[in-house]
């Protein structure tokens, strides 16, 4: 057996960021107390330096470590994206830890291994590398959602994350042998030539078991039940990972392996994902109606979020080449701009909290008196949420909806036409505390600069995108697979 | 000045919002921010004049002052504006009375204060309803459709009546509800047209072999969203609410702009684009229009707040206007932008009055006003004068968009039923008899009579402000200019209009 050459330079990314991630972690152990702070500027700098080495690598297209690794446009806008939120995590992380004091450099480790498993899931091209990817990010997802040690419902929420997590990768493992026993390969491209002529149902099975362990990673309904408990219960930065970073890794996986591996199949697994989609858009939209618990709120709000992605899976036909070219853009899209607005909304909450640690929406009364910059910058997350103006989150709805009509499931299109309409109510309900109530407590609420820095980073990319949409909308066609 | 013609529009569309960018980062001293707002709401204003004065009166069918760029590649949505005789007098309105209203934000600004967002919202406001009326891309056309909900919300919302909460969410999640349709119309459009093209103008040569089912599918959903937006009976149930809880300010635009982007929907796209399935609907939106009518004309009897009696009267108004369009004639859709212009303009200043109103007596309660005219004589004129133009009165704006719509339901566009339309007409007639009726009530209720104890003394109860005269001259000389010459509007719509009533062959 000769060894596969590699190629650094498609490596870069990854080999920059794991270094920090080591360099992170015995820094750790010479800092002194007191200075166990510096942890994060380095994992900044070395997500900074993660991103050179993506821009470095932009126009590339090649394959590596024998075609089980691949650098495309796709893979690189969702490695620039994962820097992007990488950045604003730590920028919402820092006040947050330091203040608690507790685990600073451990924490910043497990966040960078876990955003090197999204750099990987990127540019994985075989089942075992997807695979680890995958749990690279969700395993040290549980570690940082038990971070808070001294707190039951951290306790309980990484408990419940930790078993749902386990058991959702075994079913997927299940799912994944039994694609190599039909198939005879683990790269994705020589399963897709494969598969079209295998047998029928247990092909139709080991796709089956594969989306319903991803459905439990991205908290798809009826697998949904583990986050809301898990995001309330984890550090509030910690939540705001799992619900951007980790579930758009999750996502990223799903995307490559059904266009790369199954797309020949289609037929079978199309109508999974639209009755999973209408579901988890409908159910997430309708608890989230009920909630009093900002972060709460976020997570369902998440949920219903990953069911208009889940749509795009939903449309895929194999007869219909250019409208599946489009599905999966507007899947790109959506993913790009929804961890965008939904971190920015999950930071509003973090700053917010910093100071007298309430997550009540009753608390948020009259925020705009306290706190105008912080209220209009959350506010205008909601809104993109919600799908209006002045943000871009009506220009990933816009795409997702044009997908579904090109692709002729107009059911869809209704279902999801009605449920922006409901999620407007909650998010509006938040809205209206903020600016149209008066406050209880007269006490400004002061956020640290950097955090109201990544906000309004966010903010203005979200602004940008919506006026000038191209900048997002070329990369994502030019990644179509 | 032959710039203009590349850049008129974008910059009549986004000085504005570039003063809310402006806006957020100046110092929050009331004057500087004051200024600053009204600078960029008179820049808007500036540029739409120069684009008037650029625009070739001979030509008013032709779209003018063109800009098409690349825009969204990937779906063929492009940057696509310009202006035609249908267009530009909207446009021109909402300059306007942007404008003028900045003005009266001198005068007042409603509790809580923080003139700051306020004037930023007006602002951000008036983008999106310039950009409507001059996009003619359907995403370009949703986006700005789309961009006045947040700041109308927030203007509700914030510095709204008591019932504000309920009010300004209704709004929002109506008008949502409404434009979700209509972008799934726009984007079945898009697929049809093949060309994958968003322009309005290329897909008007794309529908012709479109089956009947889908053409009146389409037509359903854009009517879901422009018909809210009018509101035409039985969708209009968010606008009294809105309008009784807005601020002043904020109910001005809302009736003098914000409305005719529903209106101008229908003569911009709706029907150009699907002809067919129009005359299908024409019918029933005929018959929904005078239901609008009689119906927002007898609420008016019943209401006892000013404000909200205006409202109702506004519902009545948008009926005559969509009868016109229903008609599908010359004179009718003639009519129709006669109507939405002197809609915007009467009913402005109406709203302005019920806002000065209140900031004098302290109520809007028509029961405990009276005398008003005895007391303060030149508000009282000024207030007789509007409501009399509301009603219609031969000689000022309000007389000729009823006249024309009426006249076009006598003899409505080929393939229609005629004997429906006359009737339409007849029960129209009688509406407009309400409306006079209901309106000369309100004048003898408000401003004749004597004046009651509580405001006897006269306290804090003064005549037109000079900042008011300067906000409301402009709209009360267009409102006579408008009543006695009516072709200075007809003649920048007729064009365009022929060409639009030539495909339904009238």
């Amino acid at each position: 057996m000769t060894q596969p050459s590699v190629d650094w330079h498609a490596l870069a990314p990854e080999i920059v960021l794991a270094s920090a991630a080591c360099l992170v972690l015995v820094a750790d152990l010479f800092l002194p107390r007191n200075a166990k702070w510096i942890a994060m500027p380095l994992s900044a700098a070395g997500i900074i330096g993660t991103l050179a080495a993506v821009v470095s690598l932009i126009n590339t297209e090649t394959t590596t470590l024998a075609g089980t690794f691949e650098v495309d446009a796709f893979s690189l806008l969702f490695k620039g994206l994962f820097c992007i939120l990488g950045l604003i995590i730590l920028a919402i992380s820092f006040h947050y830890f330091r203040a608690g004091s507790y685990y600073q450099g451990e924490y910043y480790f497990l966040l960078l291994c876990s955003l090197f498993g999204g750099l990987v899931i990127a540019s994985a091209r075989d089942l075992i590398s997807l695979f680890i990817a995958l749990e690279l990010i969700s395993i040290p997802g549980i570690i940082m959602v038990a971070l808070r040690k001294g707190d039951a419902k951290s306790n309980e929420g990484a408990l419940k994350f930790f078993l749902f997590s386990v058991l959702s990768s075994a079913v997927m493992l299940y799912g994944m042998s039994l694609v190599y026993g039909v198939t005879g390969s683990t790269i994705l491209s020589e399963i897709r030539s494969s598969i079209g002529s295998a047998d029928e149902p247990l092909v139709v099975l080991s796709v089956f078991f594969v989306v319903v362990g991803f459905a439990f990673k991205i908290s798809a309904v009826p697998f949904h039940f583990w986050a809301p408990d898990t995001y309330e219960g984890a550090p509030s930065p910690v939540a705001a990972f799992l619900s951007t970073a980790s579930k758009i890794g999750g996502f990223v996986g799903l995307l490559v392996l059904m266009f790369k591996a199954f797309p020949e199949v289609a037929d079978a697994w199309a109508p999974a994902f639209a009755v999973l989609a209408a579901l988890t858009m409908t159910v997430g939209n309708l608890i989230a109606l009920r909630q009093q618990h900002v972060i709460r709120l976020l997570a369902y709000s998440g949920i219903a979020q990953s069911g208009y992605i889940l749509v795009c899976l939903a449309l895929i036909n194999p007869e219909n080449p250019a409208a599946n070219d489009q599905a999966f853009a507007a899947a790109v899209i959506y993913l790009a701009i929804y961890g965008i607005m939904d971190l920015g909304a999950f930071a509003a909450a973090v700053a917010f909290a910093r100071r007298g640690g309430s997550y009540f929406i009753s608390d948020y009364a009259g925020l705009w008196q306290r706190s105008p910059a912080l209220a209009l910058l959350f506010g205008g997350f909601l809104i993109s949420l919600a799908g209006a103006p002045p943000m871009a989150g009506l220009i990933a709805k816009l795409f997702v909806f044009a997908a579904t009509i090109e692709a002729e499931v107009y059911w869809l299109a209704i279902v999801m036409g009605v449920n922006t309409v409901i999620a407007a109510w909650y998010y509006l309900a938040v809205i209206k505390k903020m600016f149209f109530e008066t406050p209880e407590l007269d006490e400004q609420v002061e956020v640290p600069y950097l955090m109201t820095a990544a906000m309004g980073l966010a903010a203005a990319l979200l602004v940008v995108l919506l006026v000038y949409p191209p900048l997002l909308t070329n990369l994502a066609d030019r990644s179509v697979f | 000045m032959s710039w203009v013609d590349d850049w008129g529009l974008t910059l009549t569309t986004f000085l504005p919002a570039l003063g809310v960018v402006v806006l957020m980062f100046l110092p929050n001293r009331e004057t500087l921010v004051k200024i600053t707002g009204t600078v960029f709401a008179g820049l808007a204003l500036i540029a739409g004049i120069l684009c008037a004065v650029r625009f070739d009166y001979s030509r008013g069918d032709q779209i003018q002052l063109k800009v098409d760029a690349t825009w969204i590649e990937t779906i063929g949505a492009r940057y696509h504006v310009g202006v035609d005789g249908m267009s530009l007098p909207l446009l021109l309105l909402s300059v306007l009375v942007c404008f003028l209203c900045m003005v009266y934000m001198w005068w007042h600004i409603p509790e809580p204060g923080k003139t700051k967002a306020f004037f930023a919202l007006v602002l951000l406001l008036e983008t999106g309803m310039n950009g409507t009326f001059v996009a003619l891309d359907l995403i370009l056309f949703f986006i700005f459709f789309e961009l006045v909900l947040v700041p109308m919300y927030f203007m509700i919302g914030i510095w709204g009546g008591p019932n504000r909460d309920y009010a300004s969410v209704k709004f929002f999640l109506y008008t949502l509800f409404g434009s979700i349709f209509m972008l799934l119309g726009f984007l079945a459009l898009w697929i049809h047209s093949g060309a994958e093209t968003f322009d309005m103008i290329a897909l008007r040569e794309t529908t012709g072999n479109a089956s009947e089912l889908f053409q009146n599918l389409v037509f359903l959903g854009l009517f879901l969203g422009f018909a809210i937006k009018v509101p035409m009976w039985p969708f209009h149930t968010w606008l009294p609410d809105a309008h009784t809880e807005a601020p002043t300010v904020g109910s001005v635009l809302l009736a003098a702009v914000l409305l005719k982007m529903g209106t101008y929907g229908f003569i911009r796209i709706a029907l150009p684009i699907l002809p067919d399935a129009a005359v299908t609907f024409a019918p029933v939106i005929g018959i929904l229009a005078v239901i609008g009518i009689i119906w927002g004309s007898l609420c008016c009897f019943a209401q006892t707040d000013l404000k909200r009696l205006i409202a109702f009267s506004s519902v009545g108004h948008m009926g005559f206007v969509m009868l016109g369009i229903a008609t599908l004639t010359d004179r009718g859709i003639n009519g129709a932008i006669f109507g939405m212009v002197a809609h915007g303009l009467i009913t402005g200043m109406l709203f302005f009055l019920a806002g000065s109103i209140h900031e004098r007596y302290h109520t809007r309660e028509i029961a405990d006003l009276g005398g008003v005219l005895k007391q303060i004589p030149r508000f009282g004129s000024v207030f007789s004068f509007a409501a009399i133009a509301s009603l219609g009165l031969p000689g000022l704006a309000g007389f000729w968009g009823e006249m024309l719509a009426l006249l076009g339901a006598y003899q409505p566009a080929p393939g229609l039923n005629v004997e429906l339309f006359r009737v339409l007409m007849v029960i129209g007639g009688i509406g407009t008899v309400l409306t006079a009726g209901y309106l000369l009530w309100m004048i003898q209720r408000v401003n004749l009579g004597s004046v009651p104890d509580r405001f006897a003394s006269g306290k804090g109860v003064f005549d037109v402000e000079r900042l008011e005269w300067v906000s409301w001259v402009p709209l009360l000389l267009l409102i006579v200019v408008a009543g006695f010459y009516p072709a200075l509007l007809t003649n920048v719509t007729a064009d365009a209009v022929g060409g639009l009533a030539g495909i339904f062959g009238a």
